[in-house]
């Protein structure tokens, strides 16, 4: 049995983390110099932790999959970032933030981490602003904000609609003054493929250097795992190509437990899907809903008419337009969180009144908003969206209102860690999008960027040195050490059967069902029957993965069809787990919608006696049923409530 | 439509390249022109042949990871684009469409058009940052900045480091990423500070890691998918004129 402790300090909410601060253990600093850390990943979480833990006078080892850090996805978030400033006056505070993040994750998430995360959420703004992140500011030069879905005050702090890559370059730009003054090491195009444990502690990992396709071998006193997301096993969604869950999977058959696998989020607002070849999708920020209204015609006959491409949505008039999230949710209306847009969308398209070819999408027009404001004032806000919609959809949104349908976007789920950001396995840490700390069972929008920043920069540079204070004894140690040797040759083993099976399918063909057993039956709306017929289902795939698939080209060289391939093995088995996360879970809460149980209305219905747990799942084996693990969420300072966005 | 392509093959730095020909049918109007690349390798990889290999990551054209030369143009024929979010319907059936790898001394070929940037990363390593530690900031409103300042730092701050200005340089100069850097942090008081020993620093980093100088034919400008201007390295020279004197 393994233990799972939370670890999180006693005594008031308000006081867990000053608390923990105080009483924690710190290295000093000769003895940092002394100590490597590993930290895989460039994005907001894995580049500010690099950068922060850099300057504190750790060596660290920085690793990315792309040709720079630069890259990481981080880049392509768009909207904004969550901080209880309160600047606009309007009742903000760090609870009411907590509150939010707390309600909007349908409270499946832990209070003590959502209320350390609201702490930090002005320092980071603060520490953003010192690196020259150019956020919107109004005349007099103060900073700017804009609302968020979930929220009824204006926290959010932006980039026109390029936050990510703003923030990003921020972190980038530190982790690349600490390169120049040799406190890194940074590896790009490096792909993690295995844990390296030395007597019971991570202490090293395994990589595929993309170019070459040579094995390499890297070892520290502690391994950060900041990799991001795992909604590619989807195949389509808003993550990048090279997205993927590798280093978390492999890290959990090395013992880290996976907390909630089954939490994905639906972004509401994406360009629909278009076709057969397509590689990804687009997400329109969720910032558009502030000034966009979301319709589907009111009669079917015009919703049939739109399908068959006879009329065009702006034909349609007023009095025909249904405004379902306003007349559904009158307090929030289009502003109502991610999960609750989402399903709002499906059941309308469902229902037949779906506005494109396909019947898979729903109009979110700025006509209003035009008329109220002036093209100038839209185009300022949301120009470049308004661009990138065009260039891909052909499509002009300042004439005809935009198309959109939900899509997979972010995964709640993700290594299990403790309060100090610890998982399982001693001396590995996961960051950012890779853990499954602070969002519950849905995220609210702005809150990834914060989170991602908040461990990066100021939670895992603590935590990891209440850790690292007992291993200033352990000198560096060489990786020709028999550990090293056998993990090598796990994935040197691996590598070698994938390129053995000489079948006839190509990777993307697999890849692409499987997205389809997942977006069918482990997507938004998921059911026992259509759970097991998953697990089935992909348990067939894999088989027919190991046996039929076909690559190209050879091992050790640059070979994009292996890298791929790599990753959809992972994706196979986390795509189970998934499912099975979303079986035994019978509830539904925020993204994880069980038609089994929902109200009349056909809101998510939780089932708080039973299930207000995480799932943290336990590896036991190749073909073996995972073991199950409950972390019991305990609620202090809010009440369990049913959502009302009512 | 029915394309012909054209592409660049290279094994690896040390072989030499040539251009191969493919057909490819039935392409969509709709797809992006990397999902049209994604059909013709999935042929190839059918046909058991090495698919060809080319950057890429978010296919949003904010990661700055894809690149190829088009019909003699960085990232095609439409403006103010990545390659990633050019769509086929730029192009009309029977197209013949020239496809090459950026050509520039400071970008090494890795492998057909792929090749190697670390070159920006060391710029920005030298000095294109703010030397802030973390946990060392004021309060963030503290220092109010003029809006148009913030919004001319956010212009320069755009720049995706896709490469696609060296490319088009004749001179292969890299003005336009680093007259960007430049100004977004000098544009801003948190990054005034270091405005003279950044700019002095990346001039000279720049001419040591091989980039050319800059001619003023604009080409750089014309191409960049993030509609970073010239004004940029005019500012640069001035920066740079103020940091020498
Ligand atoms: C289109 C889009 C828009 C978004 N908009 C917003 C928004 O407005 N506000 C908000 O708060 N959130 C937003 N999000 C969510 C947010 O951007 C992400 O959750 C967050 O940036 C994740 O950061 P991260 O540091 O955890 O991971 P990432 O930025 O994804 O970085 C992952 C890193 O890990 C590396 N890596 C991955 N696997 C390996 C491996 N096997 N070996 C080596 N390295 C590896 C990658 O190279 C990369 O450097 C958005 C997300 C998307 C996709
Ligand atoms: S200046 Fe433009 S072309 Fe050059 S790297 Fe930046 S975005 Fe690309
Ligand atoms: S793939 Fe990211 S910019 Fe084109």
């Amino acid at each position: 049995m393994h233990r799972i402790h939370s670890n999180i300090p006693e005594g008031p909410l308000t006081e867990k983390w000053s608390s923990y601060k105080s009483n924690q253990n710190l290295v000093n600093p000769a003895n940092k110099r002394k100590l490597d850390i590993i930290v895989v990943g460039t994005g907001l979480a894995g580049g500010a932790a690099a950068a922060s833990l850099a300057e504190m006078g750790f060596k660290v080892k920085s690793f990315c999959y792309q040709d720079s850090p630069r890259r990481a996805h981080s880049i392509a978030a768009q909207g904004g970032i969550n901080a209880a400033k309160n600047y606009q006056n309007d009742g903000d505070s760090i609870f009411r933030l907590f509150f939010d993040t707390v309600k909007g994750g349908d409270y499946r998430s832990r209070e003590g981490n959502v209320y350390r995360l609201a702490e930090v959420s002005n320092q980071i703004i603060d520490q953003c602003v010192a690196q020259g992140v150019p956020f919107a500011r109004e005349y007099g030069g103060t900073l700017d904000n804009r609302s968020f879905g979930g929220a009824l005050v204006s926290r959010t702090f932006y980039a026109r609609g390029q936050t990510g890559q703003q923030l990003l370059l921020g972190a980038y730009q530190s982790l690349s003054r600490q390169i120049k003054q040799g406190n890194v090491e940074m590896y790009p195009r490096m792909e993690m493929q295995n844990l390296v444990m030395v007597d019971g502690k991570a202490r090293g990992i395994i990589c595929r250097d993309v170019i070459t396709g040579k094995l390499e071998r890297f070892s520290a006193h502690a391994v950060v795992l900041a990799t991001g997301g795992y909604g590619n096993v989807f195949f389509l969604s808003t993550m990048a190509m090279g997205a993927n869950a590798s280093a978390i999977w492999q890290c959990h058959k090395k013992g880290a437990l996976f907390g909630n696998p089954c939490y994905v989020q639906i972004h509401p607002t994406c360009i629909p899907v278009h076709g057969e070849y397509q590689s990804k999708l687009t997400l329109m920020s969720e910032s558009l809903r502030n000034d966009g209204r979301i319709w589907v015609p009111k009669n079917k006959e015009d919703a049939e008419k739109l399908q068959k491409g006879e009329i065009s949505g702006s034909e349609i008039p007023e009095e025909n337009r249904d405004y379902y999230l306003e007349r559904r949710y009158p307090a929030f209306g289009n502003l109502v969180p991610r999960d609750v847009a989402s399903r709002a969308a499906k059941e309308r398209c469902d229902a037949g009144y779906g506005v494109n070819s396909t019947g898979l999408a729903v109009f979110l027009d700025f006509k209003d908003s035009i008329a109220r404001l002036g093209k100038d004032v839209i185009e300022a806000k949301y120009g470049n969206l308004f661009q990138m919609y065009e260039k891909i959809t052909d499509d002009n949104p300042y004439e005809m209102p935009m198309m959109i349908y939900p899509a997979i976007h972010y995964s709640m789920g993700g290594i299990w860690v403790d309060y100090e950001l610890q998982t399982t396995v001693p001396g590995l840490f996961a960051t950012g999008e890779s853990n499954f700390s602070d969002h519950g069972a849905n995220r609210l929008g702005a809150s990834a960027l914060m989170q991602g920043l908040a461990d990066g920069y100021f939670v895992l540079p603590y935590t990891i040195q209440n850790y690292l204070a007992h291993e200033i004894n352990t000198p560096r140690f060489p990786t020709d050490l028999k550990e090293f040797e056998q993990a090598e040759s796990e994935v040197r083993k691996r590598l070698e059967d994938l390129m053995a099976v000489k079948g006839s399918q190509t990777v993307d063909t697999i890849h692409k069902r499987l997205g389809k057993i997942m977006w069918d039956y482990v997507g938004m709306a998921r059911n026992k029957d259509g759970l097991e017929l998953a697990i089935e289902e992909i348990q067939n795939l894999k088989e027919d993965f190991w046996n039929n698939l076909k690559i190209p080209g050879e091992m050790d060289d640059l070979n994009p069809e292996l890298q791929k391939a790599t990753r959809l093995a992972d994706f196979l088995e986390l795509g189970e787990l998934m499912a099975m996360d979303a079986m035994h879970r019978e509830e539904s809460c925020g993204g994880h919608f069980r038609e089994e149980f929902q109200t009349g209305e056909g809101e998510a219905l939780r089932n708080d006696k039973d299930f207000a747990y995480v799932a943290a799942w336990e590896y036991k084996g190749e073909g073996k049923e995972p073991e199950l693990h409950k972390e019991a969420l305990k609620f202090e300072n809010v009440e369990l409530k049913q959502r009302n966005y009512k | 439509m029915d394309l012909k392509l054209k592409i660049w093959r290279q094994k690896d730095s040390q072989s030499r390249g040539k251009f191969v020909n493919y057909k490819l049918n039935d392409v969509s109007p709709d797809s992006s022109f990397l999902e049209m690349l994604d059909v013709l390798n999935e042929e190839l990889v059918e046909r058991n042949e090495e698919p060809i290999v080319f950057d890429h990551d978010c296919r949003e054209g904010i990661c700055g990871a894809c690149g190829m030369v088009i019909n003699g143009r960085p990232h095609g024929p439409d403006s103010l684009i990545t390659v990633c979010q050019l769509h086929m319907r730029k192009f009309k059936h029977g197209d013949t469409i020239v496809i090459e790898p950026w050509r520039a001394r400071a970008f090494p070929l890795i492998k057909d058009l792929m090749v190697d940037r670390y070159a920006f990363d060391k710029l920005i390593q030298e000095s294109g940052f703010v030397s802030v530690n973390t946990g060392s900031a004021p309060e963030a409103n503290s220092i109010p900045v003029k809006k148009h300042y913030a919004d001319l730092a956010m212009d320069a701050a755009a720049c995706i480091g896709c490469g696609a200005c060296v490319a088009a340089c004749k001179n292969a100069s890299a003005m336009l990423f680093v007259g960007a850097k430049v100004s977004h942090l000098t544009l801003l008081p948190q990054g005034k500070i270091e405005a003279k020993e950044r700019v002095l620093q990346m001039v000279a980093k720049m001419d040591e890691l091989g980039f050319g100088n800059c001619t003023n034919t604009g080409a750089c400008e014309a191409e960049c998918p993030k509609g970073i201007t010239l004004t940029n390295i005019a500012r640069l020279n001035r920066e740079y004129y103020y940091a020498k004197v």
